[in-house]
């Protein structure tokens, strides 16, 4: 196939083979009708529509929209559109461009430090399982945890509404601070503002924190190869669900709790047990899924899943039958995706299963040299789907 | 899951892939295979969702009809809807997967971004709560769907006017399948073998509205639930009348399917609506009495009547092929803008934006087979 994977087509920018859908005519992309009959040249031309269809999901995506919409926050097609053309744009630098969970930076002692930062906006404050004083704390120290640091500082900003109970904020803070005594981090440094009624809802917090990496860990998505496997920690869309239901707003009701925890002493086992272990990431906003799909992107490889092996709680399976929703692409908190080298998949698998926050821990997939930047899902019944990208939120269905 | 796995049990599937491949192999002829149309888009979802179309043998293939009620809106009735939403006062409550579906001029979620106050919600009655919750606002629904929505709205602007909400109102979108059925067997450039029939309106209508599909046009019709095991069973029915020689309605989806379909929703729908004299489908174009709007004992609930709506009619897109797929004339990769100029986060054609739509579902999830692999 031409031009999938040369590289140099991948981000080109003003790229002169990148139509812009707004100016597009249908005769520049239709295909020759010449070849339109005959079975054989009707597959060669659903082939040549594959193959222009491949090439297009390779260019970077384009911001198109004036404003901000919810989309944008989603952590799909439309985040990476806003984060490329907006704030890359101006900030531009090799670190950044990694566009890891969080930025590997080296001390002139040859140390290397992770840094990472995070906002909570979350809705309900307080959910079962846990608040967003939790998710504070686990979402940065889980960040810097799959860098492969082991986290140790923390700051934490605090964008608070007029009117906004002292108490409510008290319970909120005592969560920060249990979170960060279990994971063994401290909060260090903070700011506080108070905004006018309406100007935001509630509280909102930002943390970042910082960690050291131990010599000889790297871990990178670059890092992949064919024939490793991927693992995940646990049973996966608890976090989603949970918040979901506990808006009130679905009329489902279900003792369904958020995994929100932190991974560290997790990765630390992990790293313990296979050291060869190429690439983690949390499965936050957007799932599995999206996790897969940003790997098999950067590592240019194939990632094949098996829906037979998926980790899903029945209940949180249920739940997404009746909305409609696919349990891949719903988010964790507690939850982390791994691939590493066949040959320690296992010893891999082992060291999760043992840890109190990995007892559910799964192998659910390959990795494979084709189709490259492709997630592809076995399905139980012995076919297969594509796992693509989220676009926008994940919208529920009509019926 | 209890009352789901059963029906993606892979054993049971494999037995009915095997039916299916010996019935089908007596049937098509070479570089023909026999043709089904699954009618409603939640058939087209679960198709591809549990990659169906990869155990089905090359001798049977499935066409993707016109049940999906997001993709059949026209354009100029998403302006309207985005031109109500933009009224001041107004809360405009909506299902999630109508807020993406391009008008002439944007979608719902741009609208929204721009100041309207559009909410997400998941059935009439969360709308009709956000108008009690809310007096001095004017709510309005955007109701959309087949006989399975419609009767939980006619149940809603049944209990607002119990509940003497005057805030309240509905922009009614609602159709009817029967109507786009025929319009589809009369189609010229049709050939189709048989139709997988709708399973949730189906638990409205019944099965017996279907009678004209066999009598009339001599082609069977097998009524099927939404797991896998449900559509493979009905392809099977629908290959054993084929080799029987028979032809006629039958009934899959015995657990929630009757003869006669729900009388109490058939009543309330009797009740709350009337037929429109004609309405416009997207890519089908207009069709006579295919939809519904509020009967004038309810008219106070109508934003068509409350509102001024614009009900400027426009034209799709000359790229978009929406029709053509519609009417399973084409394949979603035939048209000329498939998954360049129209992709799920850009989409042209409402195929493309709700996962049921034939060109979404194949976008997202059915490209795989396709994709060039290299040999090794």
């Amino acid at each position: 196939m031409t031009g999938v994977d040369d590289p140099g087509r991948t981000v080109g920018v003003g790229d002169a083979e990148f139509v812009n859908p707004e100016v597009i005519s249908p005769e520049a992309l239709a295909i020759s009708e010449a070849d339109s009959d005959g079975g054989a040249a009707e597959s060669n031309r659903e082939e040549a529509v594959m193959e222009r269809i491949e090439r297009w999901r390779r260019h970077r995506p384009r911001l198109k929209d004036e404003l901000i919409n919810s989309a944008h926050g989603a952590g799909g097609k439309a985040s990476a559109a806003l984060v490329d053309a907006v704030f890359v744009e101006a900030f531009r630098n090799e670190t950044l461009e990694t566009m890891a969970d969080g930025a590997v930076l080296g001390l002139p002692s040859g140390e290397r430090i992770a840094f990472s930062t995070d906002s909570y906006v979350v809705k309900p404050r307080r959910f079962p399982g846990g608040s967003i004083g939790h998710l504070a704390i686990h979402g940065t120290v889980n960040d810097l945890s799959m860098m492969g640091a082991a986290p140790s500082w923390i700051s934490a900003a605090f964008i608070i509404e007029d009117g906004f109970s002292i108490a409510e904020l008290r319970g909120i803070v005592a969560d920060m601070a249990d979170a960060a005594r279990e994971a063994g981090v401290i909060v260090v440094t903070g700011d506080t503002k108070v905004v006018d009624r309406g100007a935001c809802d509630g509280v909102y917090i930002t943390t970042a924190g910082v960690g050291l990496i131990p010599p000889g860990v790297n871990l990178d998505a670059r890092h992949i190869r064919p024939g490793d496997k991927v693992l995940v920690s646990g049973r996966i869309g608890d976090h989603g669900v949970a918040v979901l239901i506990a808006r009130g707003d679905l009329a489902l009701e279900a003792p369904i709790e958020s995994d929100t925890a932190p991974l560290n002493e997790l990765v630390e086992h992990l790293l313990a047990a296979a050291p060869g272990t190429r690439f983690l990431r949390d499965a936050t906003r957007g799932g599995v899924a999206t996790v897969c799909n940003e790997m098999a992107r950067d590592a240019e490889v194939g990632v094949t899943l098996h829906e037979a092996t998926l980790p899903v709680r029945n209940m949180v399976n249920g739940a997404c039958e009746i909305l409609g929703i696919d349990p891949l692409y719903v988010a964790n908190e507690g939850k982390l995706v791994a691939v590493v080298p066949a040959e320690e998949a296992n010893a891999a698998l082992a060291a999760m299963q043992a840890h109190r926050l990995g007892v559910d821990a799964a192998i659910i997939g390959d990795i494979t040299p084709e189709p490259p930047g492709i997630v592809v899902l076995r399905t139980a019944l012995g076919g297969s789907r594509i796992v693509d990208m989220l676009v926008g939120d994940p919208l529920p269905r009509i019926c | 899951m209890k009352f789901v796995d059963e029906y993606r049990d892979p054993a049971a599937a494999r037995l009915a892939v095997a039916e299916i491949t010996a019935l089908a192999s007596r049937l098509a002829k070479p570089g023909q295979p026999v043709k089904f149309m699954e009618v409603c888009g939640g058939h087209t979802h679960t198709i591809y969702k549990h990659g169906i179309e990869n155990v089905l043998p090359p001798t049977v293939e499935l066409i993707h009809g016109p049940g999906c009620p997001v993709c059949v809106i026209p354009m100029g009735r998403v302006d309207d809807a985005i031109a109500v939403a933009k009224k001041p006062g107004v809360i405009f409550t909506s299902f999630g997967d109508m807020m993406r579906v391009p008008g002439g001029s944007g979608n719902l979620l741009e609208a929204k971004a721009q100041g309207a106050d559009v909410r997400m919600v998941y059935s009439p009655l969360d709308a009709l709560r956000i108008a009690e919750a809310n007096p001095d606002r004017e709510v309005v629904f955007f109701a959309v769907g087949f006989e399975t929505t419609a009767p939980s709205t006619a149940v809603t602007v049944l209990k607002a006017r119990e509940r003497g909400v005057t805030n309240f109102s509905v922009y009614c979108n609602h159709v009817t399948i029967v109507p786009p059925l025929k319009a589809i067997l009369e189609s010229p450039d049709l050939r189709l073998d048989g139709f997988i029939g709708p399973g949730h309106v189906s638990t409205v209508i019944g099965n017996r509205p279907y009678r004209f599909v066999p009598g009339t046009y001599g082609k069977p019709l097998v009524t099927a639930g939404f797991e896998p095991l449900d559509i493979l069973q009905s392809i099977v029915m629908l290959l054993r009348q084929l080799t029987e020689g028979r032809c006629e309605v039958e009934n899959q989806y015995t657990r929630a399917v009757s003869d006669g379909g729900n009388p109490k929703a058939l009543e309330i729908l009797a009740q709350v609506f009337e037929l429109r004299p004609h309405f416009e489908w997207r890519g089908l174009g207009f069709i006579s009495q295919s939809a519904l709007k509020l009967s004038p004992e309810f008219a106070a609930f109508d934003a068509e009547i409350r509102f001024d709506v614009p009900g400027v009619r426009v034209a799709d897109p000359k790229a978009c092929q929406c029709g053509e797929v519609l009417k399973g004339v084409i394949k979603p990769w035939e048209c000329k803008v498939f998954g360049t100029a129209c992709t799920p986060e850009t989409p042209i054609g409402t195929c493309m934006v709700s996962s049921e739509g034939a060109c979404a579902a194949y976008y997202n999830y059915g490209r795989l087979t396709k994709i060039p692999v290299k040999s090794a």
